[in-house]
C-alpha cells in the first residue's frame, strides 16, 4: 500500500539528512531490509493511533531541535560505585580512550561499526531481526530507521556468568547531536548478564537494544536517562525469551523534554519471566511516554509491568501497555500497573492499559491510577516531627517503591534511590 | 505546661463552630483525662493542638511551655515535645516502620540541635521498647500500620511515643479496639513514661483505661466546651450514670 504523500515527504526529508554508514557485508543487507520496512511504514505521524498522546514531530524532523547539554556537578556519575566495564559514547560516537578494556571472561564484546567487515556470526543472525518481528501487530518506524541508519553500537555475546556488568555511558556534548545507536545482546543458554546504561546521549537520541535471552539464561538491565533537560529520546528494547529464562529491565528518567521508551517482549519458551519497570520524575517541560507490549507465546510464563511517574508543574506522563496472551499460552501470570503521583493540578497522566487474551487458563490483572500526595499520611509524618519536605520525599519514594523493588542488585538499587532522593530534595521546595 | 485558653475553632471549609471556648491546663507530671459524648470535639481539640489542616482558630490561645503552639508547623510542635496518639492511626504503604521512626527521631533531634542517633543504638532502643509492648520484630519491618490489626495500630502509637519521649502526650481513644491484655500493655507503656516532667491528656470513653492509668484530673467535654472538671470520681460517675445528669446540670 502506498504511503500518503505527507508521510512520503516526511520520510524523504528525514532520510535526506542522514547518511547510511558504510558497513559492507551482512550488515549492509540487514540495513537494506530495515530501510525497506521503513519505506512501507513511513515515519510516525500525529494521526497514528500509537502516537495519539505523544507528538512525534521533534523525533522525526530532519533537523534536530538544539538542546543545551546539562552537566550537573552535584552528584556522582551513575553506577560509580559498581565494579563494571565502561564503554563510553559521546554524542553517539565511541570514545575508546574513555572506555575500559572490554575483555572479560565469558563475554565477547565488539562494535557494530566494525562488524560489517568481521564476521560476528551470532550478530548477523540477530541484527534487526527482533526489531522486524516487533513491527507486528504495531508499527515502530523509528526502530526500523534505527536498524537502517545506526552508526554504531555494541554487540555483546555472553556465554557464562558475566563477572561484572557492562555499562554503556552516554554523554551529550553538542547542542545539535543526532545520535543513532543499535545494540545487540545475546545471552546464551544458562548464562547471566547485567547491562547498565546511563546518560542523555545526545540532543536527540534514537536507540535500539535487541536482546535474545536463551533457555535458562538471565538478563538484567538498568538504565538512567540522565538529568539533561532539553534532550529528546526515542528508545526501543526488543527482547525474546527462551525456556525458564529471566528478563528484567528498569529505567529511571528524571527530566528530559521528550522521551518515548518502547519495550517489546516476547516470551517464547515455557516458564520464562519478564519484568519491565520504570520510574519517571518530571518537573515542568517534560513529556514521558512508556509504551510496552508483552506477548505470551508459551506456558506458565510470568510478566510484570510496573510504571510509576511523579509529575509537577505541567509535566506529562503517558503509559500505553499491553499484555497479549496467545492461544496455548496457558497458566500465564500477567500483571500490569501504571500509576502517577500528580504534585499539582497542572500536570497530567494518560494511560491506556490493555489486555488481549486468547487462552482460557490465565491470570492477568491490570490497573492504572492517578493521585495526589495523601494529606493524612503527610500530616501523620509531620506530627511525628518529620519536616514537610522530607515527609513529601518519603511519600514520593514510597509511591515509587513497587517499581524500585524490581531492581535486584542492592548496590544498584542504592545508587538509583540516592539519585531519586537527590532529585526530590532539589525539587520539593 | 499545656495551657489552653478560651479556644474557639471552626472548620475552615464550612461555617461550623466545633470548639466553643475550651479552657484547660495540664501541669507537668499530671495525667488529665477528657471524656465526653461522641462528636463533642475531643478529637478536634487534639488535631488543632497538633496542627492539622482544615481548622481555623477564631479565638483563644494554646501554649506549650509558654510557646505559642498555634503558630508552629506540626513538625515544630513535635520537636517542642508534643505528641498525639491518633484515634485512627494512618497507614503509609511503602514507608517502613523502622525508617519512619528513625527519620522522625532524628528530625526531632536535629530540630533541637542534638546529634543523630546511630543505626546501632536505634536498633537496640527500638527492640527493647517493642519487646515491652509485645510488638514483634516482623511488625517493625512492615510498612507503617499496613496490615496491622486495630489493636496493633494502637500499640504502634505507644511504641512511637516511647521512642520519641515527648513531654506532652495526647492519647485519643488509644484504648478503643484493644483487648484486655493489650490495654494493660498500653497502660504499662504509658505508666512507664510518667514522670515529673511529662504531662498527659488522655481522651477516652471508658473508665476501664483509667483503672490502669490513674488520672489526676477528669474533664467532661460537651458541645465544644469543658462542662465539668473533677477528680477520678467523675469518671466513675460517667461510667455508672452516663452523661445525661451532667449535661442537664451544665444547662
Ligand atoms: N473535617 C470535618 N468536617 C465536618 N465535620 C467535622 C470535621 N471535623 C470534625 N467535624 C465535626 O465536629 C464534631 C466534633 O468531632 P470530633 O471528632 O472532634 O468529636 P469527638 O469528641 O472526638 O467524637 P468521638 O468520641 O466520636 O471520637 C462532630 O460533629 C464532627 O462531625
Ligand atoms: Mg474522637
Amino acid at each position: 500500500m502506498a504511503l500518503p504523500q505527507a508521510k512520503e515527504d516526511a520520510l524523504a526529508a528525514r532520510l535526506e539528512s542522514l547518511t547510511k554508514p558504510a558497513s559492507g557485508g551482512w550488515l549492509s543487507l540487514a540495513r537494506g531490509q530495515a530501510e525497506a520496512r521503513l519505506h512501507e511504514m513511513g515515519l510516525p505521524g500525529r494521526r497514528d493511533e500509537y502516537w495519539r498522546w505523544t507528538n512525534p514531530t521533534t523525533l522525526i524532523s530532519p533537523e534536530v531541535t538544539p538542546a543545551a547539554p546539562y552537566k550537573p556537578t552535584d552528584e556522582a556519575p551513575a553506577f560509580d560505585a559498581i565494579d563494571r566495564v565502561k564503554l563510553v559514547f559521546v554524542d553517539g560516537v565511541f570514545d575508546a580512550a574513555a572506555s575500559d578494556d572490554p575483555a572479560m571472561a565469558g563475554v565477547e564484546i565488539s562494535r557494530l561499526a566494525e562488524a560489517g567487515q568481521t564476521d560476528v556470526h551470532w550478530a548477523r543472525e540477530m541484527y534487526g531481526l527482533l526489531e522486524a518481528q516487533g513491527q507486528s501487530p504495531v508499527k515502530r518506524p523509528l526502530a526500523a530507521l534505527n536498524s537502517a541508519y545506526a552508526t554504531d553500537g555494541v554487540l555483546i555475546r555472553v556465554t557464562g556468568k558475566a563477572e561484572k556488568p557492562v555499562h554503556l555511558v552516554y554523554y551529550h556534548e553538542s547542542e545539535t547531536s543526532d545520535a543513532i545507536l543499535h545494540h545487540c545482546v545475546r545471552v546464551e543458554e544458562g548464562a547471566e548478564f547485567t547491562l547498565l546504561e546511563s546518560g542523555p546521549a545526545a540532543a536527540r537520541f534514537n536507540k535500539v537494544l535487541e536482546v535474545e535471552v536463551a533457555d535458562r539464561a538471565s538478563f538484567h538491565h538498568i538504565r538512567t536517562q540522565g538529568r539533561d533537560h532539553e534532550r529528546r529520546a526515542a528508545t526501543h528494547i526488543f527482547a525474546r525469551l527462551g525456556t525458564e529464562s529471566r528478563f528484567k529491565t528498569f529505567t529511571v528518567t528524571a527530566n528530559g523534554v521528550m522521551t518515548r521508551n518502547e519495550v517489546v517482549v516476547e516470551l517464547t519458551g515455557d516458564d520464562a519471566l519478564a519484568h519491565v519497570a520504570g520510574a519517571a520524575m518530571g518537573d515542568g517541560d517534560f513529556h514521558h511516554d512508556d509504551t510496552v507490549f508483552v506477548t505470551h507465546d508459551a506456558e506458565r510464563c510470568e510478566s510484570r509491568q510496573v510504571f510509576k511517574k511523579v509529575l509537577r508543574n505541567g509535566a506529562e506522563g503517558i503509559f500505553q501497555g499491553k499484555i497479549l496472551v496467545q492461544p496455548g499460552a496457558q497458566k500465564t501470570d500477567g500483571y500490569q500497573i501504571s500509576q502517577s503521583l500528580l504534585l499539582d493540578d497542572d500536570s497530567q497522566f494518560l494511560a491506556k492499559p490493555e489486555l488481549e487474551i486468547y487462552a482460557d487458563d490465565v491470570s492477568c490483572s491490570h490497573g492504572s491510577t492517578s493521585g495526589a500526595i495523601d494529606d493524612t499520611a503527610l500530616f501523620y509524618l509531620r506530627s511525628r516531627g518529620v519536616p514537610e519536605r522530607e515527609a513529601q520525599s518519603l511519600l514520593v519514594l514510597a509511591f515509587l517503591a513497587e517499581a524500585l523493588d524490581e531492581i535486584e542488585d542492592e548496590a544498584i538499587s542504592e545508587d538509583i534511590r540516592g539519585r531519586l532522593e537527590g532529585w526530590l530534595s532539589r525539587r520539593m521546595a | 505546661m499545656l495551657e489552653i485558653k478560651n479556644l474557639h475553632v471552626k472548620l475552615e471549609e464550612e461555617d461550623k463552630q466545633i470548639l466553643k471556648g475550651v479552657d484547660l491546663t495540664v501541669e507537668p507530671g499530671k495525667v488529665h483525662a477528657i471524656m465526653g459524648p461522641n462528636g463533642s470535639g475531643k478529637s478536634t481539640l487534639s488535631y488543632v493542638l497538633s496542627g492539622r489542616d482544615g481548622y481555623e482558630v477564631t479565638d483563644g490561645t494554646a501554649t506549650l511551655d509558654g510557646h505559642d503552639l498555634l503558630d508552629m508547623d506540626p513538625e515544630e510542635r513535635a520537636a517542642a515535645g508534643l505528641f498525639l496518639a491518633f484515634q485512627y492511626p494512618v497507614e503509609i504503604p511503602g514507608v517502613g516502620n523502622m525508617t519512619f521512626l528513625r527519620t522522625a527521631l532524628n528530625a526531632q533531634r536535629k530540630a533541637r540541635g542534638e546529634p543523630e542517633i546511630s543505626a546501632g543504638d536505634f536498633l537496640k532502643l527500638i527492640r527493647e521498647k517493642a519487646k515491652t509492648l509485645k510488638i514483634d520484630a516482623e511488625m517493625l519491618k512492615r510498612p507503617v500500620n499496613v496490615g496491622f490489626s486495630g489493636g496493633e495500630k494502637k500499640r504502634n502509637e505507644i511504641l512511637q511515643m516511647a521512642m520519641l519521649e515527648p513531654t506532652m502526650c495526647i492519647l485519643d481513644e488509644t484504648d478503643s479496639g484493644l483487648d484486655v491484655d493489650a490495654m494493660k500493655l498500653v497502660a504499662e507503656g504509658v505508666n512507664a513514661l510518667r514522670d515529673e516532667g511529662r504531662g498527659f491528656l488522655v481522651i477516652t470513653h471508658y473508665q476501664r483505661l483509667l483503672d490502669h492509668i490513674k488520672p489526676d484530673v477528669v474533664h467532661i467535654m460537651s458541645n465544644g466546651r469543658i462542662i465539668k472538671t473533677g477528680g477520678p470520681d467523675l469518671a466513675l460517675e460517667v461510667e455508672n450514670n452516663g452523661y445525661a445528669d451532667l449535661l442537664a446540670e451544665a444547662n
